[in-house]
């Protein structure tokens, strides 16, 4: 049989995971074996609030196609309010970026709980598929000097 | 403009003379007509040094943080009062350490204005009337309307009167109704993404990371900048216009719910970068999102430091 060759651009994505929900929830994904595409690097954080906006640019900068944040659901917060306060940056952040000129899709922000596994592979599917769409990063990538 | 000067003096002089403070930070007569330079008072015999002009554009809230040993008397316009009170919040100095001295203000010069209506020609001395400005050199004489000269955030300031002071010097002046102070934001926005971006990088090009910026803002005031750690290096260091352009987003964003406006930033920028249009987005956004409004008050939590149950969050998926 002759070797299929996969020269189709992959999107690379950043994932900011929160401990205590979503990244539980990718955990259950996977002990779930449910299927999600294989496109996203996963950072662990303790609380979506302690993803400083700057990591998001530092990730476009150093060539992720696209950034997802995810935290606990309001009220769900291990730390009571760390989400509120990340929901409040990223409000100013996203709109900032987009203001700017930085397509919508990039940097996406949502919640996912432990126990919402399939919520979680559906996000990733969604996620990578709006990134796909949007073609590689441009914007903001860090060109190598000459 | 004189009178102001005079009850300045009378009650920066009063101020030592009660022994209420240690230190006046106010402004002296520049080098170049109507052009004011920061000064530091520390007794009664030099309070004489303290003017008043159109030239007093500097924000000298800048200073307080480094100076906050002492107990400080302070000389400020509407928007420097709430760069105060932002420091007050954000506990760079106690509320009861410093003398807030207001003065109405009718808008500061822009010196780069000046020199472009002079042409070239040099301006010996400078007469400041209320609406109009009289520059006298060797064979030229020019009269210019002060409406013409003022600096881009004093055109559409909305608070010109200090929000919070100690001593009023003069009376109030009436508040500047008309104009859309969110005009280069609103007007920004029509643009397509693409022609954003490329306006975006333009200014960015042309930055030469001094920092003047950050140095000149009043709120700028940690002692080791993020920008300037090494361990760890979280902004990268290179000329790559990537690296610049994080760097600006990134002070933007920390201007959020602190920033009044005041003009230092543009002031002090020596590439004549646009940092207003990108400072006025984050204000309208906080205004819009949170209904705050930096410095106007003593007793609101900061934006970023609070929450409701209820925020916006359409952006969310």
């Amino acid at each position: 049989m002759e070797e299929q060759k996969d020269t189709q651009w992959q999107p690379k994505i950043v994932t900011f995971l929160c401990n205590w929900c979503s990244y539980a929830g990718a955990d259950l994904a996977g002990v779930s074996r449910l299927q999600y595409p294989p496109n996203t690097r996963t950072i662990r954080v303790p609380c979506s609030g302690r993803v400083n906006p700057l990591f998001i640019l530092r990730a476009l900068e150093n060539g992720a196609d696209g950034v997802l944040v995810s935290g606990c659901h309001p009220g769900d917060c291990h730390y009571l309010s760390g989400n509120y306060v990340a929901r409040r940056k990223f409000a100013i952040f996203s709109s900032l970026l987009e203001y700017l000129g930085i397509e919508k899709g990039r940097v996406q922000y949502t919640w996912v709980s432990a126990a919402e596994a399939g919520r979680f592979a559906d996000m990733i599917t969604q996620v990578t598929e709006d990134v796909r769409k949007l073609g590689p990063a441009k914007k903001l990538v860090k060109q190598k000097v000459e | 403009m004189e009178q102001l000067t005079t009850q300045i003096q009378e009650a920066a002089k009063k101020l030592f003379e009660d022994n209420k403070v240690d230190l006046i930070i106010g402004f002296e007569k520049g080098s170049l007509p109507l052009r004011a330079t920061p000064c530091f008072i520390r007794s009664a015999e030099d309070t004489g040094r303290l003017v008043w002009n159109s030239g007093c554009g500097n924000n000298l809230a800048a200073y307080v943080p480094a100076h906050n040993k002492d107990r400080i008397g302070i000389i400020v316009k509407g928007c420097d009062s709430r760069s105060v009170v932002g420091l007050i919040k954000e506990q760079q100095i106690e509320r009861d350490r410093i003398v807030i001295i207001g003065v109405a203000c009718t808008g500061m010069i822009d010196s780069k204005l000046v020199e472009e209506k002079l042409a070239g020609r040099e301006a010996l001395s400078a007469e400041d009337g209320s609406e109009a400005i009289t520059f006298k050199g060797s064979g030229f004489e020019e009269k210019i309307k002060k409406s013409d000269l003022l600096d881009e955030s004093c055109k559409f300031c909305k608070h010109r009167n200090p929000a919070v002071c100690d001593i009023m010097i003069g009376t109030s002046v009436e508040e500047n109704k008309e104009g859309d102070e969110f005009l280069t934001v609103t007007e920004f926005e029509a643009k397509s993404a693409e022609e954003r971006w490329e306006y975006f990088s333009q200014q960015s090009q042309k930055c030469i990371r001094c920092y003047a910026c950050r140095n000149a803002c009043p709120l700028c005031y940690c002692k080791e900048c993020c920008v300037d750690s090494s361990q760890p290096q979280w902004f990268g260091k290179s000329t790559a216009l990537s690296d610049t352009q994080v760097f600006h987003i990134m002070r933007t964003f920390h201007t959020a719910g602190r920033c009044v406006d005041c003009g230092a930033c543009m002031r002090a920028c020596p590439m004549d970068v646009d940092l207003r249009f990108l400072n006025k987005k984050i204000d309208k956004d906080v205004r819009d999102l949170f209904s705050f409004e930096a410095g106007m008050s003593l007793d609101d939590a900061p934006p970023l430091n609070t929450f409701k149950t209820d925020d916006p969050q359409e952006f969310i998926k």
